[in-house]
């Protein structure tokens, strides 16, 4: 019966191959760690905030007058409102917290190097998109820090030349925040950006399956066709649209091995969430800000504006330049910079571990200095903090340059044949 | 059907007028959708000019209105205040007011048409927060000034004028909105005089 019905399906659409190529006998390297669970726990934070979402649109009123009470309807009158509504908060921090750490270990093993820039550069707009899509939906519940949050981030835009006055009100569509400003931001984070993140998705993962997985060892699996004896290569079935050009060595399917220990990955995962969901929804401050309790009022500014913890260190890098468009300029290069890792990096060995002790160090340096900008961005702007977030502005883009510099003719150790695990 | 050689010139002429007639109308279906995130005819209603009655003001004391949803500050400023803004100028990024950032009739010392009334908008020129007015508590923050404006987000400090200080973060002056003297004391805050 069931078989009767595959058959049927596969006849009409490429179902069962569709299964095979990139599940079933889609090659992954056998020697993933932990540091490889990200991917795919993003993917379920992205589920998780599009149901959750759809969920809270049922009952969230996108107006002025209403959006702040519509929220706190949700959290105390409507049934399990309260455990959406975490869900959904807590998720965008989680989403970050995954996404930073995938970014990690794509600059760990040099995941970005040839051949896969473009996956690199689809997961850079990921980044971009998302951010987009927190700061809008941060803007929903319409409390004081959503209020004055979007109010400095908006006025960025402000420090352009000549256009920037203009642009500034054609974002917000009046002259000051308003109900206009949430419509328009309510409309994107619920239905544009969702649908860009998604097909950016979509192209990161055919990216990625077109030219496959890099590992911890930053070496290839997949090998010149005709180079590899029988008797090395692994067991198992590979899809022939990957056998066909390359022989393929020292991988295993993706399902159900790696969907095994991605789960394990989840399990994990979910202990940590639930934690924050059920007994630290606020995390301190962190995830969900004290001021945000209080209704937007435009003629109050709260005594201390900060952004939710994600946008942080892009913060500081703002803040630690004493002039508006050069400092606006510095946190989008920041980014920028990241984007182009690609290509700045010239050398051709890819993992950490066989790599020189100076990258190693630059590497550490740059991850510390991305921590401390971030808890920098969380604090008021004391003379000393600012000499600080200088300081460690400046060893963020050193990553950059110095990399650049000596990854053309870098000290690296011998790179292995094969991966190293056994 | 005729098997006419194929006019290669004929075909690459209409295949670039249909791509630019095309593109035109591209663009042209573009302008309603960005055009409608201009602010609506409500908006802009709601922008109109407000006016401020002063006759009741003390001296050092300071009315917010709002104006296009912005505090819109007017100062009646005291003798002692008005003697001290020369005092700080050594240490002003734009103590001329050269910058755009007034009318014309208020770019002077006092960046004001009145020496005594001083209206500004009450949004720090670095990321629109509201500066505090400290009318006798600046000191804390400046040296030897005793009423000015401080900014509590990112600290930028401002002079009894708008003026922005040396090394802080805010780049322009406080924003003077246009404005004028319906009579002694009322002032109509969002318009020049004149204008319609």
């Amino acid at each position: 019966m069931f078989k009767r019905f595959v058959e049927w399906m596969d006849a009409r659409i490429p179902m069962t191959k569709t299964w095979n190529i990139h599940l079933a006998q889609y090659p992954a390297p056998k020697n993933f760690n932990m540091w490889y669970v990200f991917g795919f726990l993003a993917t379920l934070v992205l589920i998780n905030q599009i149901l959750t979402g759809v969920w809270l649109t049922m009952n969230y009123v996108p107006s002025a007058d209403g959006a702040f009470a519509s929220v706190e309807f949700i959290m105390r009158d409507v049934e399990y409102g309260w455990l959406l509504r975490y869900m959904h908060s807590t998720g965008a921090s989680a989403f970050f917290v995954v996404v930073y750490l995938h970014m990690f270990r794509g600059m760990m093993y040099g995941s970005y190097q040839k051949p896969r820039e473009l996956i690199w550069l689809f997961g850079m707009f990921i980044f971009l998109v998302l951010m987009a899509e927190a700061f809008m939906g941060y803007l929903l519940p319409w409390g004081q820090m959503s209020y004055w949050g979007a109010q400095v981030i908006i006025s960025l835009f402000g420090a352009i030349p000549v256009i920037g006055d203009d642009l500034t009100l054609w974002i917000r569509g009046d002259y000051v925040i308003s109900g206009a400003t949430l419509n328009r931001f309510f409309a994107l984070h619920v239905i544009a950006l969702p649908l860009v993140l998604v097909i950016l998705v979509f192209l990161h993962i055919v990216a990625l399956h077109e030219v496959g997985s890099n590992n911890p060892d930053g070496v290839d699996t997949k090998k010149p066709k005709g180079s590899v004896p029988d008797e090395e290569k692994p067991k198992f079935k590979f899809h022939e649209r990957f056998t066909n050009k390359k022989d393929i060595v020292d991988s295993i399917p993706f399902y159900p091995y790696y969907i095994v220990k991605d789960m394990f990955g989840f399990g994990i995962f979910l202990f940590i969430f639930c934690y924050v969901i059920f007994f630290n929804p606020e995390m301190g401050g962190f995830f969900l800000e004290p001021p945000n309790f209080e209704p937007a009022n435009p003629l109050k500014t709260p005594e201390h504006i900060a952004p939710v913890w994600y946008f942080t260190p892009f913060y500081a890098i703002l803040r630690a330049v004493p002039d508006k468009l050069f400092g606006v300029i510095l946190m989008f290069a920041a980014i920028v910079f990241l984007a182009l890792l690609p290509w700045l990096d010239r050398g051709r060995v890819r993992s950490i571990r066989y790599r020189s002790l100076l990258h190693k160090l630059n590497l550490f340096v740059f991850a510390i200095s991305f921590v401390v900008l971030g808890y920098l961005g969380t604090q008021p702007a004391t003379p000393v903090a600012t000499v600080f977030a200088q300081i460690f502005t400046f060893l963020y883009f050193a990553f950059f340059g110095l990399l650049w510099f000596y990854s053309k003719r870098e000290k690296t150790k011998p790179v292995p044949e094969r991966v190293t695990s056994k | 059907m005729s098997n006419a050689p194929v006019d290669k010139g004929r075909r690459r002429f209409l295949t670039v007028a249909t791509s630019v007639v095309g593109g035109v109308g591209a663009v042209a279906v573009a302008v309603p959708f960005i055009a409608s995130w201009n602010p609506s005819a409500r908006a802009k209603n709601a922008g109109a000019p407000v006016e401020v009655n002063v006759r009741k003001a003390e001296p050092g004391q300071l009315i917010r209105v709002k104006w296009r949803g912005k505090p819109v500050w007017v100062v009646r400023r005291t003798p002692e205040m008005l003697e001290g803004l020369s005092k700080v100028e050594d240490r002003l990024r734009d103590a001329n007011s050269e910058e755009p950032q007034q009318p014309e009739y208020a770019q002077n010392q006092y960046r004001s048409i009145k020496e005594e009334f001083f209206v500004a908008v009450g949004i720090c020129t670095h990321l629109g927060c509201s500066p505090s007015y400290l009318e006798n508590g600046m000191g804390d923050h400046v040296d030897g000034v005793n009423s000015g404006f401080f900014c509590p987000c990112h600290g930028s400090k401002f002079d009894v004028a708008g003026r922005v200080f040396e090394g802080v973060p805010a780049p322009l002056n406080l924003v003077v909105p246009p404005h004028y003297f319906i009579d002694d004391n009322t002032i109509l805050v969002g318009e020049d005089k004149g204008q319609a």
